[in-house]
Formats: structure tokens, C-alpha cells, sequence
């Protein structure tokens, strides 16, 4: 390991001290590194936005080029910052008007087939037999069907009603468990790693002592 | 004050230190646990598997730093087995926060392989607008990434000779840990049919499970524990298998507060109710 790596892990490892010290209390070493995540990620995308997107959309094609027909879109842009002007600022709304309707057009009847009618489908795709899939099917249906009814305010839940949408609650609550779950793991990766990351350093730290 | 009521007024930070600590001693001790595979992981190995040498798979890494902790070990077993079968990789990132962390994990991983940037491998770089990049880079890969992230145009790259867009790739993994997996879905998936499979942050799973079921998605790689199973599957022990064994005592830790306090709760709200409390 190269000094220059043993400092820049010294850094991290002291930033990553200083942002578990807020599990115990607020202090300033916690709104130090709070503040430098901010800065450092702003200033990063900035940059990454310049020379990515706006080097190659719009200087390099009409500039270099000579693509004039990326004006149009480059003065689209353009107009969305009259929003801070009082004065200027319905010419944005060409913009916004533009951008929704293309986004609407395109995304719309692909969302609906994608996140409505092909899980509609997957729903009562396996015909209900005496077998596994078939109970998976059943089971799908009916916590399905639970789930709706639980959302349906139009009548009074009571009788059979009642029965089914408190069948529904069970059902999202067994929902909730599951990505509780998923959650807890994912945060004690968060934490495990740091810890990893941390084991790493001082080891390394240990051997540079001859430990 | 009885120990169930000292335990419900239990603060906070004993909790975080007893969970520190469970995370703690593993790393001192240091043990490992076996890890079984559950199908959906092992539908990903054997399509990343089945690719012969030669032909594409293109790998969406679109996370950033803030979740590398469950995405990296599950970016870098895919990419060291399609490395492994000398396969060809395109690999983008949707996450504004990305490319540095995408470009650190493949020129190390292209080291260890002896792969060469530009005829192994592609790494286009990071566009702005996921849907949109996904929607334009169906038409040509060309069309949002005239250049690739190190500005060489890819037309000069011999690995993106011959290919177009995802009609010239044999499926999609994306990796993410945000609602890109829904552009993939909708405007990859939706638009131009490819196989997709996703690798997702555990907080996200649950959601992703129907698209599983309805077939829409071939494979979910679901947080750390998707990880651990997919470097079991290729292998290669890497942070994911390294995390399984933490993740053991830790579980173990919070679902015997949770026993507890739910014990505590229910035994101080009996108790309230005998001397006249709220119910």
C-alpha cells in the first residue's frame, strides 16, 4: 500500500468516524462531514453535467459540427431559467409544456402495458390446479383481490366485505414485514461495510508497526 | 420502575451500541456460514452463464457510492464471471454519482482479467434522464453516448463494432438502488423486449418480486444476501460471502430486541390496563 493510498484511507476512515459519531449525539465533526458530502456532490455533478452532457449536446455539435438543429433544444433549455424572473417566467412553461407532452406520449401506453396489464395478466396467467403453481395462483388471487378490497371506500366494510379487507390488511401487512426485512439487512450492509473498511485500515496501519 | 418499563424507556444508543457491537466481533473473530441459493440468483448465473465467448451482455451500473456497500459485491462477481468466459461487456451508469466508482471497479477487475478498455469491455459513461438514455440507446447506443466516457468515439472502439443497440446484446443486468429499475422495466423491457435482470439494494426488493412472477424480469439479485449467493454460484468470495457471516449476528441482535420490546410492550400495557391505565 502506497503512502498516498494509507493517507486518502486515513481520510475516509476519519469521515466515517465522524459519521457514526452522530449516533450518539449532533456535534461538529458530524456537520463537518454533512457538509463536505454536500459540497463535494454538487461540485462533482457540476462538472460531470459540463463535460458530459453539455460539452457533447450542445457545444460540440453546433460549435464544432455544425448540427444548428440542436439550438432548438439548447434554447428549450434555455428558456426554463426565465423561471426566476417574475417577469419571464410563463416563457418556461413552453419548455415544461414541451418536455411533458414528449415524456406523457412516449412513457404512457408503455407504463400501462408494462406496470397494469402484463401483472394483470401474470396474476391469472397459471390456471388454479392441485399442484404448487397452481396453489401459488390461488393464493396470488385471493391476496390480490384482499389487498383491493382493503382500498375500496365505496361501501361500509362489514359482512363479507369486512372479512376480505381484513384479510387485506394482513396481506400488506405481511408486505410490510417482508421488505422490513430487506430493509434491516440493507442498513447492516451499510454498516458492515464500514466496519470491513475499517478492519482494513487498521490492519494496515497495524502492519506498517510491524503488527 | 420495574425492568419492563426501564426497558421500554430503553435509549436509543444502547440499541445502536449492542448492534455496533454484533457487527464488531465478527470482524475480530471472523467465521463463515453457508449460503443457499435461491432460484431467482441462480436464473442470473446460468443466463450470464450460457453467453459463449464473444457475444455481449450489457451491465447498467446504476448506483453511487452511498449503496456500493450491497451493490459492489454483486457488480463485481458478475463482471468477474463474464470476464471469466470472455465474454463482451458494455457497462453504463444511470447515477450521476457513478462513473468514478463504475470506472475504479472495472479497471480494476479488467486488470486482474487482462482485459483491454475499448476491445474486452465499453464503459460509456453516465447521461443524465435514465428513461430517455434507455429509450434513445434502443434506437443506437451511438445516439446518447457519441463518445465513451474516456471521450473516444465508439465507433472507433473495436468491441462496439458490430453492435447497435440492444438488439445486438444478449440481455441486460441492471444494478441499481433507485427507481431506474422502473425505466428498465418500462422503457427497456416494455419497449424492446430484452431479457432484463435486475440487482437491487435489499430495501428495494419486496417491490420487485411481482416482476419475477409475471415474467417480465428473468432474475433478481436481491441486496447483500443476492450478492453472497452469486459469488458462491461463480466461485469467487468476495464482500458479499465476507458480509453473510455479520449479517448472521446482527439479525440475530435485532430480532431479539425485537422479541423483547414487543414482550415489554405488551406486558407494561397489561399491567397499565390492572392499575387503570390506557389500553
Amino acid at each position: 500500500m502506497t503512502a498516498l493510498q494509507l493517507i486518502l484511507d486515513g481520510i475516509a476512515a476519519f469521515l466515517t468516524l465522524c459519521i457514526f459519531s452522530f449516533l450518539y449525539k449532533d456535534n461538529p465533526f458530524y456537520k463537518f462531514a454533512e457538509r463536505l458530502v454536500a459540497g463535494v456532490a454538487t461540485g462533482y455533478w457540476t462538472m460531470l453535467l459540463y463535460h458530459t452532457n453539455f460539452t457533447d449536446k450542445v457545444l460540440t455539435p453546433i460549435f464544432v459540427n455544425g448540427q444548428y438543429i440542436y439550438i432548438i433544444p439548447a434554447l428549450l433549455g434555455v428558456m426554463m431559467w426565465t423561471r426566476f424572473s417574475r417577469n419571464w417566467a410563463w416563457i418556461s412553461r413552453y419548455s415544461i409544456a414541451f418536455y411533458i407532452g414528449i415524456a406523457s406520449g412516449v412513457t404512457i401506453p408503455v407504463a400501462l402495458y408494462t406496470s397494469l396489464f402484463k401483472q394483470l395478466e401474470a396474476t391469472i396467467a397459471v390456471p388454479i390446479t392441485f399442484s404448487v403453481a397452481g396453489f401459488n395462483t390461488l393464493l396470488i388471487v385471493i391476496a390480490v383481490l384482499s389487498a383491493l378490497v382493503y382500498f375500496f371506500f365505496s361501501t361500509a366494510h362489514k359482512g363479507a366485505v369486512g372479512a376480505a379487507s381484513r384479510l387485506g390488511i394482513y396481506v400488506i401487512m405481511i408486505g410490510f414485514g417482508a421488505g422490513f426485512g430487506l430493509t434491516v439487512m440493507g442498513r447492516v450492509a451499510l454498516l458492515v461495510q464500514r466496519i470491513i473498511f475499517l478492519k482494513g485500515y487498521v490492519l494496515n496501519i497495524a502492519s506498517l508497526f510491524g503488527g | 420502575m420495574g425492568i419492563l418499563e426501564k426497558m421500554m424507556q430503553l435509549d436509543r444508543r444502547w440499541i445502536y451500541l449492542a448492534v455496533g457491537l454484533a457487527v464488531i466481533i465478527p470482524a475480530i473473530v471472523g467465521f463463515r456460514v453457508p449460503v443457499a441459493v435461491s432460484p431467482e440468483v441462480k436464473r442470473v448465473y446460468d443466463f450470464v452463464n450460457d453467453i459463449k465467448p464473444g457475444e455481449y451482455l450489457f451491465v447498467a451500473m446504476d448506483y453511487d457510492p452511498t449503496t456500493l456497500a450491497e451493490l459492489n459485491p454483486m457488480a463485481e462477481a458478475i463482471l468477474k464471471h463474464a470476464f471469466s468466459r470472455n465474454e463482451k461487456i458494455v457497462i453504463v451508469t444511470l447515477a450521476q454519482f457513478g462513473p468514478g466508482m463504475v470506472e475504479q471497479i472495472t479497471n480494476g477487475l479488467a486488470k486482474e482479467f487482462n482485459k483491454t478498455r475499448g476491445v474486452d469491455y465499453a464503459f460509456l459513461g453516465y447521461r443524465p434522464y435514465p428513461a430517455i438514455t434507455i429509450l434513445a440507446m434502443g434506437v443506437d447506443f451511438r445516439v446518447p453516448f457519441p463518445v465513451d466516457y474516456y471521450g473516444v468515439p465508439l465507433d472507433s472502439l473495436p468491441v462496439m463494432r458490430g453492435i447497435k443497440n440492444f438488439y445486438n446484446v444478449k440481455g441486460v443486468i441492471d444494478l441499481t438502488a433507485g427507481n431506474t429499475a422502473d425505466m428498465w422495466l418500462v422503457d427497456g423491457n416494455g419497449r424492446y423486449g430484452f431479457p432484463l435482470a435486475i440487482g437491487i439494494t435489499g430495501v428495494m426488493a419486496a417491490d420487485y418480486y411481482q416482476y419475477l412472477q409475471s415474467g417480465q424480469l428473468f432474475g433478481i439479485i436481491p441486496g447483500i444476501k443476492g450478492a453472497a449467493e452469486y459469488e458462491s454460484l461463480v466461485n469467487m468470495p468476495g464482500q458479499g460471502m465476507a458480509q453473510a457471516a455479520y449479517q448472521v449476528v446482527a439479525h440475530s441482535v435485532i430480532i431479539m430486541f425485537i422479541i423483547i420490546s414487543n414482550f415489554a410492550f405488551f406486558a407494561t400495557r397489561r399491567r397499565r390496563g390492572q392499575v387503570g391505565g390506557a389500553r
